[in-house]
């Protein structure tokens, strides 16, 4: 059990991996490597919710943490850990990935044995980067991530899965290796690439020619993950890769790809150069609203579904950034609280999409109409996922967007304002095509004979719209333990977020810098009510 | 009287040139039109017992031959790297001379006595010695571009590198003449006194540049670079996979000690403008390559510059990376251009990148190694090519060379696109041609396991290596 604990991590890490490594030697029995991958996934995420279960809430800094030496020179270490932040970001992995797999089973055909090593290999990076606390070793994941992901869609996607496959390759390159050279410099500096350390010395001072340096390297690692958020206007090659990627690809793409930008912003951005977040904030967070607005408005004339869905992410993920920048309690809690339900309900989307493609090998919205006559689940599972994401209250969509519009307000009005515009978008968006996707007489025949959702596909939604009904009802599951972390990252913000919380006359509850968790748990235990 | 104890400072070399004069005398033996791959299996076991030979002089570290050769940390690891490739090339080759019929057993003879020559390289600190071990090993190199007779490109592949390699060797020897009228010695320590007691005269500058001049076409860095391409398309693949590793890390271990060792001055500004060229020039040449093995060559001049920058980097950490990054391109390289030899088929038909088409489905096997090594001449995390170039930047700005460095990660991601184009015909276009692979042959597949188990490794757990690089970089600098 000892033994457990201290390397849940790496466990949780490295056993798809395993997974992925064994697949390669299995034989070609497409059967059996489907209930192989499906098994590693599922014993990852029962190794992960160890991760959730021991886990001291209502603490800041990282649990489970592991350090040890890796390579001497350069120092670099082996060093993991998870805080409040990064836990619900590994359960979202691990959690979306059996749903994957069983996504999967019938839509992959061909090359199914690589499918699923792809899957397995990009499962183990995409945690890592969740989990990694060296710089190093945090690059490593990052840039692994790619490949797998790019052969995904290369691969398995359709239409011009080639041109997407390459713009998403290097879109995501070009931009992180400016992260690395930002890396490399605070290696240099510190002789460290390990994050607590480093930010220890710039809290401190100790690293010289910082302050000339401190834009740059803020820059460094602000394009890197901008381009992953993706924020507008290096967006452009979200739809084209959704679009192309089969739905597997998608849903992890949304789900978890997206949000390992967000957290980048989070964790290296606002932990590393406090400083020079405050100062750009201003520019950061118009484009964000941006790419709230732009992305909404984009989404509303989409003819393809798919496209029209990865524009919501453009959308959404302009959520997510706002909150993160408004430097207060409220508004990064609900950030993060809006990265796990966006990887939800937007999953959820995809996967449902995937079943219509799977059906109709199409997704022009032309194509369909009145598909709630020969497909009545598949229809209410669509709604009841749909008004997650639009944000109805008391699913999960609500929470983080209410939490981040709050905190928005909270820094300055007119972000507030401005962004809650996108909430009354997205219900256009999305409810327009829905009414035009199920509502209405059946416009072509061939959707007439449509069958509906079997049973895999819906065990696969199943877990789904539960985690967006809980998410909605019983938020502080979760904000428990966020909430320390989130405080502990914007500690060095405290003179900041004084400034934006106290003239804030929504919070009555909130009337010192020490209170204004509370406030948030307050807000929150409303809002469950 | 020469002490018995510097035979054993030469004896890798000594061994090998006894096996490569064995297999010259066995080849007449042989039936005319036989494949010769008893040869093959002689040389190897010259390789390993000249392996065991260098595990065996740790224990006799120093200099040998009236101070001509110096054994050490630096000579080993070179030893090493160069006598590994020699060995994955030789694997690889049995197979690829059987297809394209090529019947000649000097072939074996010639990789061993070049492997000797790029092993004194590394290992004599004699500028006189320094050329004669160059001289043998760019003379077999010649010959074996030209191995495929019926090919003209082989021909004239040989014929260029041979013209244009003379020239370069010319200038070195040059840049030695002057450097002995500088300093009245031609040994490296002998130098490294003299520039550490007077201070260096105009000729001393020219020197180092006309040597320079003569290494960077060794090396294929820009703007001496233009002759690789042609070559590297014309010469059987197995020896690209040589003279694109061998030839290139010895040559860059003679530029570590006349640039380093010896405390030459003035060498700064044009390593660094070579470095800059060499990844520019060689990135943007290979973006429109259609022909694999020109991509590959292009992408080799890149390499070379991002070798330099560790140089301009300088001192132990730069030369530490540059010793690491050529261990693990020596790794990537040789396995690409083996899996591409066994592609190609007889007459190296299936060479573009149309070809491979579908490889993916053709050959899921070779089509996975061949997609590492690639990830790896990238830069992407678990290869060796990922941690050698992350060392060699973190090697530059701990040097404060911002400017290189950023023109180096600009670079690379634009060469992530070339080396991307090869996975995508692999495993994303249909196949339009139906190709024929051929089964894994188990020398090619010995020199496969070798370099991915290498490039792995160098990835995943680089600290060994690297702590032995940077103690060869302190023994370099004594």
């Amino acid at each position: 059990m000892k033994f457990i604990n201290d390397n849940i991590l790496t466990i949780v890490v490295f056993l798809p991996l395993a997974g992925a490594i064994l697949l390669a030697f299995f034989p070609r029995r497409d059967r059996d490597v489907r209930y192989f991958a499906l098994a590693v996934s599922l014993i990852t995420l029962l190794a992960s919710l160890h991760l959730t279960w021991y886990f001291v809430r209502g603490q800041s800094g990282f649990q489970y943490e592991e350090n040890v030496p890796w390579i001497p020179h350069p120092n670099i270490h082996y060093h993991m850990g998870v805080d409040g932040i990064s836990l619900w970001l590994v359960i979202l992995t691990t959690f979306l990935m059996p749903l994957c797999v069983l996504i999967s089973w019938k839509s992959i055909g061909d090359r199914v044995k690589e499918f699923f090593i792809l899957m397995l290999v990009l499962e183990t990076a995409m945690i890592g980067v969740f989990v990694a606390l060296d710089l190093f070793l945090f690059y490593f994941f990052w840039e692994a991530t790619l490949i797998p992901m790019a052969l995904l869609i290369g691969m398995y996607g359709h239409g011009r899965k080639i041109y997407a496959a390459v713009k998403f390759f290097l879109y995501t390159m070009i931009a992180s290796v400016f992260m690395l050279a930002a890396i490399l410099w605070l290696y240099a500096r510190t002789g460290s690439f390990d994050f607590v350390t480093i930010q220890g010395m710039i809290q401190s001072g100790q690293v010289s020619g910082f302050g000339n340096a401190a834009l740059w390297l803020f820059l460094g690692f602000f394009v890197a993950f901008a381009v992953k958020v993706p924020l507008f206007p290096v967006h452009t090659w979200l739809p084209d890769a959704h679009v192309e990627a089969p739905t597997a690809g998608s849903v992890l793409l949304a789900g978890v790809l997206l949000k390992m930008g967000t957290y980048g912003l989070l964790r290296f951005n606002l932990g590393l150069f406090p400083e020079q977040a405050r100062r750009n904030a201003p520019w950061i967070i118009a484009l964000a609203i941006i790419g709230i607005i732009y992305g909404a408005l984009v989404a509303m004339i989409q003819p393809n579904i798919k496209r029209l869905v990865a524009y919501t992410s453009v959308s959404h993920l302009g959520f997510v950034v706002l909150g993160i920048f408004s430097f207060t309690q409220l508004g990064v809690d609900g950030a993060v609280y809006q990265m796990l339900s966006h990887g939800i309900s937007t999953g959820a989307l995809f996967m449902l999409l995937g079943m219509i493609y799977d059906r109709r090998h199409t997704y022009e919205l032309s194509e369909f109409g009145g598909l709630a006559t020969p497909m009545p689940v598949f229809a209410t599972f669509f709604a009841f996922i749909m008004l997650s994401s639009v944000g109805l209250p008391l699913l999960n969509g609500f929470v983080g967007e209410f939490m981040v519009l709050s905190g928005a307000f909270q820094a300055k009005q007119l972000y507030g304002i401005l962004a809650a515009t996108g909430v009354i978008w997205s219900a256009c968006y999305l409810l327009w095509m829905y009414q035009r996707v199920f509502y209405g007489n059946v416009t072509k025949p061939v959707n007439s004979s449509l069958r509906d959702i079997d049973a895999r596909e819906r065990v696969s939604l199943w877990p789904l719209a539960i985690a967006a009904l809980v998410m909605g009802v019983a938020p502080m599951l979760w904000l428990h333990s966020i909430d320390p972390a989130v405080s502990a990252a914007l500690k060095q913000f405290s003179g900041v977020t004084q400034a934006a919380v106290l003239p804030a006359r929504n919070s009555p509850a909130a009337p010192g810098p020490p209170l204004h968790a509370d406030f948030a748990r307050n807000g929150v235990e409303v809002i469950g009510r | 009287m020469i002490p018995a104890v510097d035979y054993i400072r030469i004896l890798p070399e000594l061994v090998l040139s006894i096996f490569g004069i064995i297999v010259m005398m066995v080849d007449p033996v042989l039936p005319e039109q036989s494949p010769k791959k008893p040869l093959g299996v002689i040389a190897v076991i010259g390789v390993l017992a000249a392996l065991a030979a260098t595990a065996y002089q740790p224990g006799f570290y120093g200099s040998a031959f009236y101070n001509t050769v110096s054994v050490d940390t630096f000579s080993v690891f070179f030893h090493v790297v160069v006598l590994l490739i020699a060995l994955v090339v030789i694997l690889i080759s049995f197979e690829y001379l059987d297809v394209q019929w090529i019947r000649s057993g000097e072939y074996y003879a010639l990789v061993l006595f070049g492997t000797v020559g790029m092993m004194l390289m590394s290992a004599a600190v004699e500028l006189v010695l320094i050329f004669i071990a160059l001289e043998i090993s760019s003379i077999s190199t010649y010959i074996l571009a030209g191995m495929r007779r019926r090919a003209a490109e082989s021909a004239e592949a040989s014929l260029k590198y041979f013209l244009l390699g003379s020239f370069a060797t010319a200038f070195f020897l040059y840049g030695v003449a002057l450097i002995f009228g500088a300093t009245g010695t031609t040994n490296v320590y002998g130098i490294a006194h003299y520039f550490q007691t007077q201070q260096a005269s105009v000729l001393a500058y020219l020197a180092v540049g006309l040597m320079f001049v003569g290494l960077g076409f060794k090396v294929a860095s820009a703007p001496f670079h233009v002759w690789t391409p042609d070559v590297y398309e014309g010469s059987p693949a197995p020896v690209v996979a040589l003279m694109s590793t061998g030839p290139k890390a010895a040559a860059f271990a003679v530029l570590l000690r006349v640039l380093f060792a010896t405390g030459a001055p003035g060498w700064f500004w044009m390593v660094w403008v070579s470095a800059a060229l060499s990844m520019t020039l060689g990135n943007i040449g290979a973006l429109v390559q259609q022909n694999v093995k020109r991509l590959l060559a292009y992408s080799s001049i890149a390499h070379a510059g991002y070798l330099l920058v560790a140089f301009a980097a300088a001192k132990q950490v730069g030369i530490s990376a540059a010793i690491f990054y050529a261990a693990s391109y020596a790794a990537m390289n040789v396995g690409a251009f083996a899996v591409i030899g066994h592609f190609a088929s007889e007459g190296e038909k299936y060479v573009t990148l149309d070809d491979y088409a579908g490889l993916g489905r053709r050959s899921p096997l070779l089509a996975a190694t061949l997609t590492i090594f690639l990830l790896s001449l990238i830069g992407i995390p678990v290869t060796g090519g990922f941690f050698a170039k992350f060392y060699v930047f973190s090697a530059a700005l701990q040097s404060n060379l911002v400017g290189l460095t950023i023109i180096g990660v600009i670079n690379s991601a634009i060469a992530a696109y070339y080396y991307l184009r090869v996975i995508v015909y692999m495993y994303m276009r249909d196949e339009r041609v139906e190709a024929p692979v051929a089964r894994i042959p188990a020398g090619l597949g010995v020199g496969l396991a070798i370099s991915l188990v290498a490039t792995i490794y160098l990835g995943v757990m680089p600290g060994r290596v690297l702590d032995y690089a940077i103690q060869s970089a302190q023994d370099l600098l004594k």
